[in-house]
Parts: C-alpha cells; sequence; structure tokens
C-alpha cells in the first residue's frame, strides 16, 4: 500500500464519482428531440442558407417535423429530390418546389459603362453606397465590389474581371435568395426555372429617362417599350422607364430579346438537364406550349 | 477634359502616424537601456541580443512567408522589438540555444499562432521568457559572476551564489533578511551596476526610455505610473522598501516596456490604471511570497489575460452622460 | 490664461489656413444659376415657380414644405428654364430649379434699388416672433455646414429656456477661412445679429468663441465690443473638433449637452457667426439668403481665395475663378478636409452647405493601405464624445449592429478623429458611418 496504490483509489474515485454524477444529470436535463428533426438534417446541405426562409436547416427540419402539411416547404439548397425523402420520413404529401436562381439584372460593363471617378476606400458596395452613386454615371448599375459574391455560400456568384461587375453561375446557384437581399442596389432576382424553357430577363435597371440612360451606359433600358408591344403574353411591364419581365407569365419565347433596340434583354436556355428543376413542376404551367 | 477624381469618405487627412513610427519610436526608446546592457555584460550581452533578434525576425518571415502567405511586415519592427525585450529578460550567459528556442516561442506561439501582430493575447516577450523560466529554472537564473550583486558589503549568501551571480533579488529573498538596506548600492542599481537580466540593470536608462515615450506620445502616462505607484505602496505596506522595490529586478523594464505593449494593454484610461495598479499589486505579492524571487512577468501576464474583460467593463464616460445612481 | 476648451478627445491637425487674411472675392454671376431644392436638413422644399417665368433676384422660388424645411430664393434675376432632376456633387439626383440668368451686369444693383434697408427703429420695434418669421422667410439655415433651418433653431421648445447665444466661429476645419474673413470684415453686423438672435430667444448673454489661431479676428471683435458687457469674445483653445456644436457649448459654458438632447437642453443657442451675418442682412436689409463666402483652397491653386458666390453657382465657376484646376488635381472635397465630402464632379451647383472647396492634389488624395488593429487605444482617446471607434467598427464589420446601438454610436459627431489618429490607417469612421446608416433601418 504505497503511494501509488492510494493515488489510483482517490483518482479512480473521484473519476466513477464524476461519471456517475454525469450520467444522472445527463438523464435529468435530457431534452427530448423528435428522432425524426435528425433524420431530415441529415438530408439537408447543412448550409444554413436561409433560403427555406427559415433561420437555418435545423429549424427546417424541426419545422418539417412538427408541421401537418408539407404545403410551402422547399429546401432550395439540396437536390431536387429532397421534398420527397422528407415527405416519406414525416409521412406527408410534399409538393415539390419550384427551383428558382437569382439573374443579375445589370449587364454594364467597363466597355459600356464609363467609369468617371475612382473610389478609394473599403471594398464594399453597402460601404461605397454611403458615400456617393458610384464610379460610373449611372446610379443604377453593380457596383462591382462583390458583396454578393461575400454572400453567396454556394460560391455561384463572381465579380467578371474583364467587365468588372457580378455575374451569376446558374448552375451553381441554389436560388437562396441572400444575394438579393444583400446587393444594395437590388439588382439580383429570383426566378423560376422550369424545364424547356429558357429565362429571360431584362439585364437594367437604370430607371432614368432614355435620353440620359443612353449616355449613362450603352446597354441601358430606356423604357422605349418595344418590348412590351412585341409580347404576346402580358409578360413585360415599363414602369419608371425600365422593362421588367414577369417570370410567372413568360414563356421564353424570346420575341423581346430580339425586338430589344439596346440588347437589354437576356436569356438562358439549353439548361443541363440535372438542372431543369422538378419534372413535376411542369403539372402546374404548361411551358413552353404556347410558344409564339 | 475633366481629370478622374478621387472619391473616398472623411477625413481626408491623416496623422501621418503609422505603426512603423510607434515601433520605432520604442526601439529608440530602448537603446539607453541597451548601451547599458552591453556596458554592463560586454560581449555576452552582444551576443545574447543578436541571437534573440535575429531568431524572431527569422521566425516571424518564415511563418508570414510559409504559413500565412503575407506580404514581409518585418520593417514595421515589432518582431524587433519582441527580440529586444526578450533579450533583456534573460541573462546574459544563457545558452544561445535557449534564446533561439525563447524566441522561436515568442514569436511563434506567443504571436503568430493567434494570428499576427494586434491578435495576441500575452505579450509574445513575456510567453518566450516564461516559457524558458519553466523549462530551463535553473539556466534561466543562473548571473555571470564578477557583476555588482547591488550590495556594497556583501559577501555571498550560500555556496551557488559563491560560484555564480545572485541578484539582488534572489539574495533578498533566499532568507537573507539580516541584509540591511544601507548594505544596498542605489546609486550603483539606479545606473547599472547590479547584477540581473539584460534589460533590467539600467534603472536611469528605462527611465530615460519612458520620457522618450511620453514625449513623443507613444504611450501615456497611465500603465507605467500606475505599475510604479502601486508597487511602491504594496512595498511599503508589506513592509518592504519601495525604493528597493521599484530598481531591483524587472519592474522598470516590465512597467515601461512590457505592461505598455498596445495589443496587450487595457483601452481606456481607467481600464490602464486598475491593470497598472494590480500588476504592481501582484508582482510584489509574488516576490514577497512566492517562489520565485521575481513576480512581474507572471504579473504583466496575468493581466494581459484580463485586459478582454477589463475592456468590456471599463467604457469611457460619453459625452453628455450624467453620472447615475 | 488657460485656454478654454472641450473636456476630452480632439486632435491638432495642421490648420493650413492658406486663406487667412484674404479679401473677400465677387464671383462673377454665371449664366447659369441652378438651386437645389433640398437646400436644408429635413423636407425639401416645395417648388413654386413654373418654367418659362420669370424672377427677379431675391424672389422666393420654393417654400418651406415642414416645420423642418427652409424655403429657397433666386440670387438673380432671370427665367426658370428646367424644372428637372441634376446631379449633386455625390452623383445623387437631386430636384433643381434652372435659372437663365438676365443681365448679368445688373443684377446685383437691381436688388439694392429695389430694397429699402429697414432703419434701427424698426428693427427695435421687431418682437421675437417677428424676427423667428423673417430668419425663416428668408431661407437662412445653418452655414456652418449641416444647413438646419435657423427658424427651427430659434424657436425655444416650450418649457426650455436659452441662456446664452453662443456664436460659433472657431473654424476648427483645416484650410477653411471663409468665417474668419467674415469675422474680420463685418463684425459689426455679426453683434447686430447677434443681437437679434439674443432677442429672438431671449437670453440675456451672448459668446463669440473663436479659436486662438485666429488672432486678427479675436481683435477685432474685442476692439469692436469694448464696454459691452452682454457680448463676450472667447478665445478658445486651437483644437479639432473645437467648433463642434457639443464641444462648444463644453468649451464656453463647461455643460455638457445631454445624450441625444438639443443645446438648448444645456441653455445654449449656437449659430454660426457666416448665419448671424445672413441674419443680419435679412432683417436690416431684407436680402434672403442667396449667397455665402466660401474658400477656395488647395495648396496647387493658383488663386486660393475667399470668394463671396451666388447658391446655384457651379463647383468649376469657383475653382475657374481660383486660377482653374491644377493639373495634378487628386480630389476636390465640398467642405473641410476633416467632414467635408469628396466630390465626384464637378458640375454640380454650390449649396448653402459649402463653406469650402479644398482641391488636393493627388499625392494626398490617396488612402494608405489598412494594416492590423494593434489596440493602441489612439482612437478611444481622440473621440470627443467619449466612444470607443475600434469596437464599434469591429462590430460593423460583422454587422452586429444591435451591439454597435448599444455602444451609443449615435452619439457620434463624424468629426473624423479616429480616421486621422489610426496608425494602422484603418477606416473608422467609414465602418461607423455605414452603421449608423443601418441602425437607422433598424426596426424600433
Amino acid at each position: 500500500m504505497g503511494v501509488i496504490s492510494t493515488t489510483v483509489l482517490i483518482l479512480g474515485g473521484i473519476g466513477v464519482i464524476a461519471a456517475v454524477v454525469l450520467y444522472f444529470v445527463a438523464k435529468k436535463f435530457h431534452v427530448y428531440e423528435n428522432p425524426k428533426i435528425a433524420e431530415i438534417e441529415e438530408l439537408l446541405p447543412g448550409a444554413n442558407c436561409g433560403g427555406c426562409g427559415m433561420s437555418g436547416c435545423h429549424a427546417f427540419a424541426k419545422a418539417c417535423a412538427e408541421t401537418d402539411s408539407l404545403d410551402g416547404f422547399n429546401c432550395t439548397g439540396a437536390g431536387k429530390d429532397i421534398m420527397e425523402k422528407i415527405s416519406v420520413i414525416v409521412g406527408l404529401e410534399a409538393k415539390a418546389g419550384v427551383r428558382r436562381v437569382a439573374v443579375m439584372k445589370c449587364h454594364g460593363g467597363c466597355e459600356e459603362r464609363q467609369v468617371v471617378n475612382n473610389y478609394d476606400g473599403v471594398d464594399s458596395c453597402a460601404m461605397e453606397g454611403t458615400l456617393y452613386q458610384g464610379e460610373t454615371d449611372c446610379n443604377y448599375g453593380c457596383l462591382g465590389r462583390g458583396d454578393c459574391v461575400a454572400s453567396c455560400i454556394f460560391d455561384a456568384l463572381h465579380i467578371d474581371p474583364e467587365i468588372g461587375i457580378a455575374v451569376v453561375d446558374i448552375d451553381k446557384c441554389t436560388g437562396c435568395g441572400k444575394c438579393v437581399k444583400t446587393c444594395p442596389r437590388h439588382l439580383l432576382e429570383l426566378v423560376p426555372v422550369e424545364p424547356d424553357k429558357p429565362i429571360v430577363w431584362v439585364a437594367c435597371m437604370n430607371h432614368d429617362k432614355g435620353a440620359l440612360a443612353m449616355k449613362e451606359c450603352t446597354l441601358s433600358c430606356i423604357g422605349c417599350g418595344k418590348c412590351k408591344r412585341v409580347c404576346n403574353h402580358d409578360a413585360v411591364t415599363v414602369d419608371d422607364f425600365v422593362a421588367h419581365i414577369d417570370p410567372e407569365k413568360c414563356v421564353g419565347c424570346g420575341e423581346c430579346e430580339g425586338a430589344c433596340p439596346r440588347s437589354s434583354i437576356h436569356h438562358i436556355g439549353n439548361l443541363r438537364p440535372e438542372l431543369k428543376g422538378n419534372p413535376e413542376t411542369s403539372d402546374n404551367k404548361p411551358a413552353g406550349s404556347n410558344e409564339a | 477634359m475633366e481629370p478622374k477624381l478621387t472619391v473616398s469618405l472623411s477625413p481626408h487627412i491623416h496623422s501621418r502616424n503609422s505603426i512603423d513610427r510607434c515601433m520605432w519610436n520604442v526601439i529608440i526608446a530602448l537603446i539607453p537601456a541597451l548601451a547599458v546592457a552591453v556596458w554592463t555584460f560586454r560581449t555576452d550581452a552582444v551576443l545574447t541580443i543578436g541571437v534573440c533578434v535575429a531568431a524572431c525576425l527569422a521566425t516571424e518571415w518564415l511563418i508570414e512567408r510559409f504559413l500565412f502567405h503575407r506580404p514581409c511586415t518585418l520593417a514595421n519592427g515589432s518582431a524587433l522589438i519582441t527580440g529586444l525585450l526578450l533579450a533583456f529578460n534573460l541573462p546574459s550567459i544563457l545558452p544561445w540555444w535557449m534564446a533561439v528556442i525563447g524566441s522561436v516561442v515568442a514569436i511563434g506561439i506567443g504571436k503568430m499562432s493567434f494570428g499576427g501582430l494586434g491578435c495576441n493575447i500575452w505579450n509574445p516577450a513575456l510567453v518566450g521568457r516564461v516559457f524558458l523560466l519553466i523549462s530551463f529554472p535553473a539556466a534561466m537564473t543562473t548571473w555571470p559572476t564578477g557583476v555588482s550583486s547591488g550590495l556594497t558589503h556583501f559577501s555571498g549568501a550560500s555556496g551557488a551564489d559563491a560560484t555564480t551571480g545572485a541578484t539582488l533579488l534572489a539574495t533578498l529573498n533566499s532568507g537573507n533578511g539580516q541584509i540591511g538596506l544601507d548594505n544596498v548600492d542605489f546609486l550603483g542599481m539606479a545606473v547599472g551596476q547590479m547584477n540581473g537580466s539584460l534589460g533590467e540593470v539600467g534603472g536611469i536608462a528605462i527611465l530615460i526610455g519612458l520620457v522618450y515615450l511620453l514625449c513623443t506620445r507613444v504611450i501615456t502616462w497611465h500603465i507605467p505610473i500606475s505599475i510604479i505607484a502601486s508597487a511602491a505602496l504594496f512595498s511599503w505596506a508589506f513592509g518592504g522598501n519601495p525604493l528597493l522595490d521599484i530598481f531591483a529586478g524587472g519592474l522598470l523594464l516590465g512597467a515601461v516596456f512590457m505592461a505598455t505593449d498596445y495589443v496587450t494593454s487595457p483601452m481606456t484610461h481607467t481600464g490602464q490604471l486598475i491593470y497598472g495598479f494590480m500588476i504592481g499589486f501582484i508582482t510584489i505579492v509574488i516576490r514577497r511570497y512566492g517562489s520565485y524571487p521575481e513576480g512581474m512577468s507572471f504579473a504583466i501576464l496575468l493581466m494581459n489575460s484580463f485586459t478582454p474583460l477589463i475592456n468590456r467593463y471599463c467604457h469611457p464616460r460619453l459625452f453628455g452622460r450624467r453620472k447615475k445612481k | 490664461m488657460k485656454l478654454k476648451s472641450f473636456g476630452k478627445g480632439g486632435i491638432h491637425p495642421n490648420p493650413s489656413k492658406l486663406t487667412s487674411g484674404m479679401p473677400i472675392i465677387e464671383v462673377g454671376v454665371s449664366s447659369e444659376i441652378r438651386l437645389e431644392l433640398a437646400e436644408s436638413i429635413g423636407v425639401p422644399s416645395r417648388c413654386i415657380v413654373r418654367p418659362g417665368q420669370t424672377v427677379s433676384a431675391g424672389e422666393m422660388i420654393a417654400e418651406a414644405a415642414a416645420f423642418v424645411s427652409a424655403p429657397v430664393h433666386s440670387p438673380v434675376a432671370g427665367t426658370v428654364k428646367r424644372i428637372e432632376k441634376v446631379r449633386d456633387p455625390q452623383g445623387f439626383w437631386r430636384e433643381a430649379v434652372i435659372i437663365a440668368t438676365e443681365h448679368i451686369e445688373t443684377a446685383v444693383d437691381e436688388v439694392e434699388a429695389e430694397l429699402s434697408p429697414r432703419t434701427q427703429e424698426e428693427v427695435d420695434a421687431l418682437t421675437p416672433k417677428e424676427i423667428i418669421d423673417i430668419v425663416g422667410d428668408m431661407g437662412i439655415v445653418g452655414l456652418g455646414g449641416a444647413t438646419f433651418p435657423t427658424r427651427v433653431k430659434l424657436s425655444i421648445p416650450e418649457g426650455k429656456k436659452a441662456e446664452i447665444v453662443i456664436l460659433n466661429g472657431a473654424e476648427c476645419e483645416p484650410y477653411l477661412t471663409c468665417d474668419e474673413t467674415i469675422m474680420c470684415g463685418y463684425p459689426d453686423r455679426i453683434v447686430a445679429g447677434c443681437r437679434l438672435i439674443m432677442k429672438a430667444v431671449d437670453a440675456p448673454k451672448a459668446v463669440i468663441g473663436i479659436e486662438a489661431n485666429k488672432p486678427q479676428a479675436i481683435a477685432t471683435f474685442r476692439r469692436y465690443l469694448k464696454g459691452c458687457d452682454d457680448i463676450e469674445v472667447v478665445k478658445l483653445r486651437t483644437r479639432y473638433p473645437q467648433g463642434g456644436e457639443k464641444q462648444l457649448i463644453k468649451a464656453v459654458t463647461g455643460r455638457e449637452v445631454p445624450e441625444g438632447g438639443l443645446p438648448v437642453d444645456a441653455g445654449a443657442v449656437v449659430d454660426n457667426v457666416a448665419t448671424a451675418l445672413a441674419i443680419y442682412e435679412a432683417v436690416y436689409n431684407r436680402k434672403p439668403l442667396t449667397q455665402r463666402v466660401v474658400t477656395v483652397t488647395g495648396p496647387l491653386l493658383r488663386k486660393p481665395g475667399n470668394f463671396m458666390v451666388k447658391i446655384g453657382t457651379t463647383i468649376s465657376t469657383l475653382i475657374e475663378a481660383a486660377g482653374g484646376l491644377p493639373e495634378d488635381t487628386g480630389k476636390v472635397i465640398a467642405g473641410g478636409p476633416m467632414m467635408g465630402k469628396a466630390m465626384s464632379r464637378l458640375d454640380a451647383p454650390t449649396t448653402k452647405a459649402i463653406s469650402g472647396v479644398l482641391v488636393l492634389p493627388k499625392s494626398m488624395s490617396g488612402r494608405h493601405p489598412e494594416e492590423p488593429c494593434i489596440r493602441c487605444a489612439k482612437c478611444v482617446s481622440g473621440c470627443p464624445m467619449g466612444l470607443e471607434p475600434y469596437q464599434m467598427m469591429n462590430l460593423s464589420i460583422m454587422k452586429r449592429f444591435e451591439e454597435i446601438k448599444d455602444l451609443h454610436v449615435l452619439s457620434c459627431l463624424e468629426c473624423g478623429c479616429c480616421s486621422y489618429v489610426c496608425p494602422s490607417h484603418r477606416p473608422l469612421l467609414d465602418y461607423i458611418r455605414y452603421a449608423k446608416q443601418e441602425i437607422r433601418k433598424l426596426p424600433k
């Protein structure tokens, strides 16, 4: 019975007592959580992007597990079958959500929009916006400091080094909407992706009168309304000197793009098959059927 | 055609103060102490200081170059100061490889592991010093012979002291209560004729550095003066000799150059006074009751740890805010 | 004698008063005048003229649209050409009235002939209410840069009492000399304006605060005020931001304006000396505020000086008057270097807010690269409001605006001392300003 055995006994004893206490404390303060929550959370991407409208993936999983109906629940970040899998777990009918992607409503690069002064300060659009209207004459266009790039957790936004403005990588975009909230100029818009239908949008937000807008950028929308006149689906509105295409009404015929004298209207077609959104959504709307 | 104007937020002018300027001013302020160290310890001092500075600069450069991939910041002088201060905290006869280890720990662990300049919690030089003190206690308390111990008529207290030197504090702390204060050569102590770490021997030289730092507004008076005042107060309260406690050991060096390190000291003047007061108190407590003869480095490191807490609770008084309660 | 000053913080920038002691030069009337409708803080005024209409000099073209709003008057006789949006110096669109000037040479004389000045007896007969109404109708706003409608400032809220009127002649901004120039040139008018303010707010005492680096102005006033015991000249320490409203009150009276309060809460009414001069012109000469003294200065300008400018003249006209834009121009600032705004274009009109135009060469325009914060606490000890800029910047980077609000960021007067002293060249004020803007957007 030497020093060693005493030490072993005392320390071992302390260890055992601590373990017992821990066990009971854990038992006592155990919080019951629906096992479905953990199961659902496993499926989710875990990016906490907030695209579902909840504060994060755990909140979404919890809401899914506790809800009576999965209507309006949609994880934008994961693949297309995610809602199906969740519906199996919770035993409820799930309507697959529409996949959305962000489009950039400015395309005036360095060539089209001349830089008229130099901003020297913190590299952030929001900070630049506290000071003045930007380096070019256009008060509405992309500032190109990449606040949206920093906000995107899916690496879907980049500042194109050649044109100096942000571009969306549609393949990577999950439509979480973070960039939409971040952009101080509100240049990003979420549009639904539907199979076999290209996305058509007006890539300009310049609200200045036509003559001014023309001076400010060679690609600006001047609000001439030609696109509105050629549209057979009543999808185009011209408001405050800038056209806007309602993605719900648009069928993607591309007539407006041909009519635009300023090349302000862009489209993205030929989406890669796996990114064409959920086939089920085509049931909601006969896409491409009315093409003129 | 109009020139392209530069646009930025106000203010549009700057005081021209910079990190480099602050750091190089500190280095200038260290020169008198450096001179005293070299004069007292001759080649030993040159060697130790050289090794420490070179090792600190090399460590910083290597880490920035190969780990952080950042542009080199050696020119701002902060690594140089760390090297100098570390050397000032070492005995002159410390083996050179120990000095290198201390430097690597100071820069690598004390500073760079937190993210580099401005991010460290503890004073890097003191981290290096305390690491060495704990790892190599014998070497770190071996002082050279042939240098006055600070006592005029005193012939060795123990066997160890007879072959190596002894610092004044160590002698006092080893229980030789019979050493009368009349034995202490205050004048010699103040100008560097005493044993100890490289930098702590020249009290007057350090005070010259303090005056320089105050004049160039690199530091304010709050930290050094509160440390010295509180050390004197508690030294007197615990029945010691305040003058002796201030001039012996590393108190002055710590109060002027180590505790005032920007990164690890509190932001508000009130906070700085609390910080200084506590450093003085802890130092004297360790000197009187601790097993180490010197407590300055521990006191500073302890209070460095409390700095975030002090910052949290000591805010400057808001303009227009009346005192409540 | 110890000079009066505010409590803590502050900096001592190089005064660089290149145009000190220079006379006031009249700038010719340009053929086109652009008058912004948002000339004062608060609600933009409502336009009351139509295109094609002729206006005479001094005619009101826009009326106050709310309590905190000030009317705008035409500085020239002419025809309203257009009412449209023009860009301000920062490039934002502002509603403006554009007037084509007629009879450029006679414009000024006409004004003189049309209006007969009030005599001293007439002025003495005015009640405080009448004075405040004249000040309001003549479109007078604070000329120190904030353009707060003076009528609102002079209308003391119920239950509060103004004990002292403080005229702000500190002019702590480097480079600017417009206030110094008028103080040396028109001490009589400023004192008369000061007496009008005292009457309007019923204050028994007034103080003119002038920084010690303007000895000529101090001497002028001391000489002029010899024997007066109700108005006193106070020599202030040369220290930025001595001319900040709250700092000035603290320096002169020793009282602090409570957080979120108004100067009158400390019993003081503060007006710029230029505002006092404008009040004099409005009350005695029936002249609305249509012109002001602007310092056009810069190390490279050929003819820097203090110019009397009609509101609505373009900035480029002003710079032409000062010898034209130098080759090596990097930055043009509306106001002083500490609080002025950098301009992105020079075709913008002069407003009532612009006290100076500072042209800086390229070498002084750029910012230094940002370095890590070394926690030197210079921003904390430099802040005249007792804030912690380093903390607010860190939180602003992390977008934790609620926490910044708890650090009283809204007390920040944006003087720029923190950015000025930072050895790491950190843009502290940029982030603080951003935080303030975001906090105003937060739900209450």
